[in-house]
């Protein structure tokens, strides 16, 4: 990687880590539950998102640059598991468990069926 | 009028966020690039994920602690808790490089990866938030509410 691609990463990681500081605090201040919901909404979206990039990547609708500050910078900056993971051992910390278990489960399952769909999208074109 | 807004519309906390998520992205781009991929599982992207968690779980009860009315501590979670925790770990890399190696690997390798990406970093969170706690932090579990 060039330093300036490895530079716009950079870039598009940080405003990545913005856009999902600003979208978690609206979704928080709508919906107010212990349910890790804003993180949820923020990685399945991401996750479908990246699909789609790396989707259009192999059928060389991106280009491998574009998809990298898209991709590993702006989507890497703006999913997050440090904030997920310990979303959920705070449920398990507050002995709900079930809430826990379904939070990590749930984000697993819709986030890899997001990819998928991106990943079967970005690719039909 | 401007203290009146919440922190995720003041513009000098998105700015340590975007900063703190720069340093994060700029390590774990540089990570990725100098640890390859293991038999088509990408160690880098689990390893940045565990260590992260690791991190803002000691940070957030290092922080936890000092209480919201502490301006400092409030502007350490943004930029390095949000920042540059939430820039390093990544959720789309681990959710695309799961369905990428069901294809490429199998479904076994797959699931073994995502499943012991979630428990392994879960234990990870978990230590990091005893260890927060043994350097100062608070005992007390959060009310559900804002995590760093």
């Amino acid at each position: 990687m060039t330093l300036p691609l490895f530079l716009l990463v950079v870039v598009g990681g940080g405003l990545g880590a913005g856009v999902r500081f600003v979208l978690d605090g609206l979704i928080r201040s709508r919906v107010r539950t212990a349910f890790p919901w804003a993180t949820t909404v923020i990685n399945v979206s991401g996750s479908f998102a990246l699909g789609l990039i790396i989707g259009a990547t192999l059928t060389n609708l991106l280009s491998p640059e574009l998809a990298l500050v898209l991709g590993t910078g702006f989507l890497g900056g703006y999913t997050t598991f440090s904030t997920a993971s310990y979303e959920t051992v705070q449920l398990v910390r507050q002995r709900r468990f079930a809430a826990s278990f379904v939070s990590g489960v749930l984000m697993l399952v819709l986030s890899l069926a997001a990819a998928g769909l991106g990943l079967w999208l970005g690719s039909a074109f | 009028m401007t203290d009146a807004l919440p922190p995720h519309l003041r513009w000098t906390a998105i700015a340590l966020v975007v900063t703190g998520g720069m340093a994060g992205s700029a390590a774990r781009a540089g990570l990725a690039l100098a640890i390859p991929t293991v038999a088509e599982v990408p160690i880098a992207i689990a390893l940045v994920n565990i260590v992260g968690a690791f991190l803002l779980g000691c940070l957030s009860s290092m922080l936890e602690r000092r209480g919201p009315a502490d301006a400092s501590a409030a502007q350490l979670r943004l930029l390095l808790g949000t920042g540059f925790c939430g820039g390093f770990t990544t959720y789309s890399a681990l959710a695309n490089d799961t369905v990428v190696l069901a294809v490429n690997g199998g479904v076994g390798a797959a699931m073994l990866y995502a499943l012991g990406t979630l428990l392994v970093g879960g234990l990870a969170t978990w230590a990091g938030i005893v260890v927060g706690i043994g350097l100062g932090g608070s005992r007390r579990p959060g009310r559900g509410g804002e995590p760093a």
